[in-house]
């Protein structure tokens, strides 16, 4: 794949997924502020997210948009930032693992409410 | 003698190049956030005492104030990643002017209702 | 209206250099080419400055004024006076040669680099070609087509500062145009010379550009629209082939 083919992906990829985040943070921060009515506990989430198979799905797509979104914006940064420098993308490679692996640990322990 | 000036904050001195600065920056400080959050709520693998335990932490003003600075900077990330996509997506009616003010009034109504419920 | 003078501060030198001041008696009406030409005839004939019709047609008279890149013969003095100062500079993100004058070569490279010429397929003996002038290509070609290549877009542009391989606004609105010219037979080769990071992905809709062009044209739009178009090809292949 040629630098101009895949810039335009990458591009392509960022907005697609900025439009799933767009529904995701929207849904998200109504959770939020129901959520955080009268303080919050690790029994009230837990409850919440215990079993939710709903909950489950929708948070793992939240954190793949996530995984694919954030590593290419801080690459465009750092790109333009350090013209001279090469750790854009080792660095956009390690928080998109990051992301994927904490987001999706994060998701599962929600899930299983640490009952494996 | 000296350099020959360069663009400077009278170059970016418009509505525009505002809207773009709060929208890099609330996205640059989302990303360092992000995986953190991802950490907390990872403790939740070691069930309800253990995930109990470590949100005990986000107990201290700094973390509540912390909070609030993030369900701010998602709002205003929100609205100006919208008004973006509404440019590059949609059909062309300027630099969507309207869009920054949504934006900031949305961004304005999270904060007040994150303190509202919060507290 | 003050009766006091200008303290205006002049870019003197090229990469290096200094800001000299001159005392310009202020008159109603002046423009900041008035103001760099009363300096260069009756202060300091050594001062280097462009300037062509002098009446907002060729934009040969961009310069940096107060640190915004404006046209100097329409900019009225009285408009962007900082009390009784102004600031005078060469444009931004082109190499100084002397004083007031950039070298405007990179510019205009940029502009063929995006494939921004025509080349169409018929010649003087075939019919006229017939555009549609309602058509939306036809439309969307109007909406940037009045560019004079003055150079203000490209001397605003952040990222044309933070990557100096960046096309810029003018080239790629150019490009835009011709994409849009159903005559023109290099459309593959356009995308292609627009796509890649030094090309229409990596503009961040700062709209400086669009912002501060003298003439009202908009290359944010054009940019996204090939930003769009670009997008499509490399996933779908476009009308005229694959990216």
């Amino acid at each position: 794949m040629n630098a101009a083919v895949l810039q335009a992906k990458l591009w392509y990829a960022q907005r697609i997924s900025a439009m799933i985040l767009g529904i995701c943070v929207a849904v998200h921060l109504i959770i939020i502020f129901y959520a955080i009515r009268g303080g919050l506990t690790a029994q009230e989430i837990l409850g919440r997210t215990q079993g939710n198979l709903a909950f489950a799905l929708f948070y793992e797509i939240f954190v793949l948009a996530c995984f694919v979104h954030a590593p290419i914006g801080v690459a465009n940064i750092l790109q333009e930032t350090f013209p001279k420098g090469r750790l854009a993308v080792p660095l956009s490679f390690v928080l998109a693992i990051l992301i994927l692996l904490l987001g999706s640990a994060a998701v599962f322990g929600l899930f299983t409410g640490g009952a494996l | 003698m000296s350099s020959r000036p360069e663009l400077d904050y009278r170059a970016k001195s418009h509505l525009y190049y505002l809207a773009f600065a709060c929208h890099r920056i609330s996205g640059l400080l989302l990303a360092c956030f992000i995986p953190l959050h991802f950490l907390m709520l990872s403790q939740s693998l070691r069930g309800a005492t253990g995930f109990e335990r470590s949100l005990g932490l986000a107990d201290f003003w700094v973390f509540k104030f912390g909070e609030w600075v993030l369900v701010v900077l998602l709002a205003i990330h929100l609205g100006g990643g919208i008004r973006i996509l509404i440019i590059e997506f949609g059909s062309w009616r300027g630099l969507r002017k309207g869009w920054i003010e949504i934006s900031i009034l949305f961004a304005i109504a999270c904060g007040l209702l994150f303190l509202y419920f919060a507290n | 209206m003050s009766n006091t003078d200008l303290k205006v501060k002049v870019w003197r030198g090229a990469e290096q250099g200094e800001f000299v001041e001159y005392l310009v008696p202020r008159n109603p009406n002046q423009t900041v080419l008035d103001v760099v030409t009363y300096i260069q005839r009756k202060l300091d004939p050594t001062l280097s400055y462009r300037f062509a019709c002098r009446v907002g047609m060729c934009g040969s008279c961009a310069m940096t004024v107060n640190g915004v890149a404006r046209w100097t013969c329409r900019t009225h003095v009285a408009k962007i006076v900082e009390g009784d100062s102004l600031e005078i500079a060469p444009l931004n993100n082109l190499p100084v040669i002397k004083d007031l004058a950039t070298d405007m070569r990179e510019f205009f490279n940029k502009w063929k680099g995006a494939v921004g010429f025509f080349k169409g397929t018929q010649s003087r003996h075939d019919d006229f070609a017939k555009v549609e002038p309602q058509s939306e290509e036809r439309q969307l070609a109007n909406a940037g087509i009045e560019c004079i290549g003055c150079g203000v877009c490209y001397a605003s542009c952040e990222v044309v500062e933070a990557r100096p391989n960046y096309l810029g606004p003018a080239a790629l609105n150019r490009a835009w145009t011709l994409t849009n010219d159903v005559r023109d037979m290099q459309q593959l080769d356009r995308i292609r010379a627009v796509a890649g990071d030094a090309g229409c992905h990596a503009c961040h809709t700062q709209g400086s550009c669009s912002e501060r062009c003298p003439k009202g044209i908009e290359p944010t739009a054009s940019i996204a629209g090939l930003k769009r178009l670009v997008a499509r090809a490399a996933i779908r292949g476009s009308k005229w082939g694959k990216l």
